[in-house]
């Protein structure tokens, strides 16, 4: 009896931090909305003030929101799978790769030559390529939509250049999981192969034999499938964060394998719960940041937003161009692959357990502040930029 | 018919536009999700919707009956005119009816009422000239040519109740 009473002095402590925590953030996220703006640089903010440095200190169960986090970076490459299925994934490599690979080398050197010249390590740099590299594509499609811009001409280029970019996160989470478990030359390379091969296999195996997964998981019932597909999204993780992959690249090739009429429902299903755990994910990340550390970078992460927001810019406007739009449609299609987001922070993230450079975390928390306000801001006034010029 | 052009949009669903007669671009874009986006594009600006009009299921399906039903009526409106005194009328055949299950050269419809039946309608699908054999059912909408007397005995004749 004592024992449960204690107990449950814990729990109601737990649960009256995780509900402030919690209702936090719906403040947050409900004014960002109110600005037109995405929760995620709000989250980031409430998380430089209320974490490490912050104006105030929350000593939350650290244990489960660290958990939590861990399950949001999981969902959120889940959905990522499954935003496009096999087939798209299969018409994106046959048209997109022209404009996918100007996006990939426009948009990754600067990241990997900035930490260079920062005087990071090899490991940094390649984390910073990525950050800097890939758009926010929830952010984006979100943008479209709100702005009605999904039956516009250029919205197939930039659907298309995500698409690419979605293929080579496939490639490249894997790689820099390998590679920042970091290991000698000889064997580096031997793991780095086995990575390339095994995902490989799996994504061909995933294109291929998705159906059978999404037989298998398929119900009438809407919990059977959540269920399902979370229990089997959390083991394949758990197995390739054994095997040196790391756990978000297994759930995102979950995401891809899942296809047909479940891949429409999972995504509904599965979309609630990432909200509730990127959310957690976004606070965690920024909770670490001292903001003192964000001075020294401001200007490193003011000079990299000019040049890879400058670099999406020409990004959108050569594929856009490509595919005969017009002047106002290419600077609509670069302007609004300018956001970062989601997955910028969950790249820096990777470098959280392996010793990367210390700036890292904060020049990417700035980074995605500054683009993922600034992208939407500039593409919603794009019209404004077209119709002066051509005027 | 114009060209119509299919644009698959990853992630999101498909678009088909085309161009009209007077030069101007309409468009359908069909979300995975089941909505529907009238997309009607900018003349100055030929990449942009100038307006977007969100369809759900229910609306699609009234713009899609006034669309394709001004054309029934426009050729109706047409025979009417030709021929004066001749009306068009829409008679149900309820379940239950003297007529259910009785083929249409059995009732002797032609002959009781001086009206014929040119077209069936059958759950959406339209039967064009029905033969002699044909049965009718109940729910069946008869589509039928004649004078608004003889309109009038049909309305009877198809309405009345069995027994």
């Amino acid at each position: 009896m004592t024992l449960l009473a204690a107990a449950s002095d814990e729990v109601a402590v737990a649960f009256l931090e995780l509900g402030a925590v919690i209702l936090g953030l719906a403040l947050v996220a409900r004014l960002s909305t109110r600005l037109g703006i995405s929760p995620i640089p709000a989250y980031l903010v409430a998380g430089l003030a209320f974490g490490e440095g912050g104006v105030a200190r929350i000593e939350v169960t650290e244990d489960f929101v660290e958990l939590g986090s861990e399950i949001g970076v999981i969902l959120l490459l889940l959905t990522l799978g499954l935003e496009y299925s096999a087939e798209e994934l299969r018409g994106g490599l046959r048209r997109g790769v022209p404009a996918g690979a100007l996006d990939f080398g426009v948009n990754f050197v600067p990241g990997v030559v900035a930490a260079f010249i920062l005087g990071w390590d090899g490991k940094s740099a390649l984390l910073l390529g990525g950050v800097t590299y890939i758009s926010s594509s929830g952010v984006i499609s979100k943008l479209l939509s709100d702005l009605q811009r999904l039956g516009n001409r250029e919205t197939p280029t930039i659907l298309s250049i995500l698409v690419i970019e979605d293929l080579v996160m496939a490639l490249y989470l894997p790689l820099i999981g390998v590679i920042l478990a970091g290991s000698d030359l000889p064997e580096g390379v031997i793991a780095v192969a086995a990575a390339v091969a095994v995902v490989a296999l799996i994504l061909t195996a995933a294109l291929r034999y998705g159906n059978v997964l999404s037989r298998a998981l398929f119900s009438r019932s809407d919990e059977v499938v959540l269920l399902s597909l979370l229990g089997v999204t959390l083991v394949v993780a758990g197995l390739a964060q054994q095997v040196q992959v790391s756990a978000a690249v297994g759930a995102f090739l979950v995401g891809i394998a899942v296809s047909g009429p479940l891949q429409e429902r999972a995504a509904a299903l599965i979309g609630p719960l990432r909200d509730l755990f990127a959310a957690t994910f976004f606070l965690f990340f920024s909770f670490q940041i001292d903001p003192r550390d964000l001075l020294p970078v401001a200007g490193a992460t003011a000079a990299l937003a000019l040049v890879t927001g400058s670099t999406k810019l020409l990004t959108g406007w050569w594929g856009a161009r490509r595919a005969g739009i017009g002047t106002p449609g290419r600077i609509r299609a670069g302007t609004a692959l300018v956001a970062r987001g989601e997955f910028s922070i969950v790249i820096a993230g990777l470098g959280g357990a392996a010793g990367v450079d210390a700036a890292l975390a904060p020049l990417a928390a700035a980074y995605v502040l500054l683009m993922a306000v600034a992208g939407p801001v500039l593409t919603r006034y794009a019209d404004l930029i077209g119709r002066s010029r051509t005027a | 018919m114009a060209d119509v052009t299919e644009t698959q949009l990853p992630g999101v669903g498909v678009r088909h536009d085309f161009v009209t007669k007077d030069g101007s671009r309409i468009g359908v874009l069909w979300h995975r999700t089941g909505r529907r986006e009238l997309l009607l594009y900018d003349r100055a600006d030929p990449d942009a919707c100038r307006t977007v009009i969100n369809l759900d299921a229910d609306d699609t399906r009234t713009l899609a009956e006034l669309l394709g039903s001004s054309r029934v009526s426009e050729a109706l409106g047409a025979v009417q005119q030709q021929v004066h005194g001749l009306a068009i009328d829409w008679v149900t055949v309820p379940a239950g009816s003297a007529v259910d299950g009785a083929a249409l050269g059995d009732t002797a419809v032609r002959t009781r009422t001086g009206a014929s039946i040119v077209a069936v309608i059958r759950e959406g699908a339209t039967v064009p000239s029905p033969g002699p054999e044909f049965v009718l059912a109940g729910g069946d909408v008869t589509v039928a040519v004649g004078t608004p007397e003889g309109l009038e005995k049909l309305h009877g004749l198809l309405e009345s109740l069995d027994g």
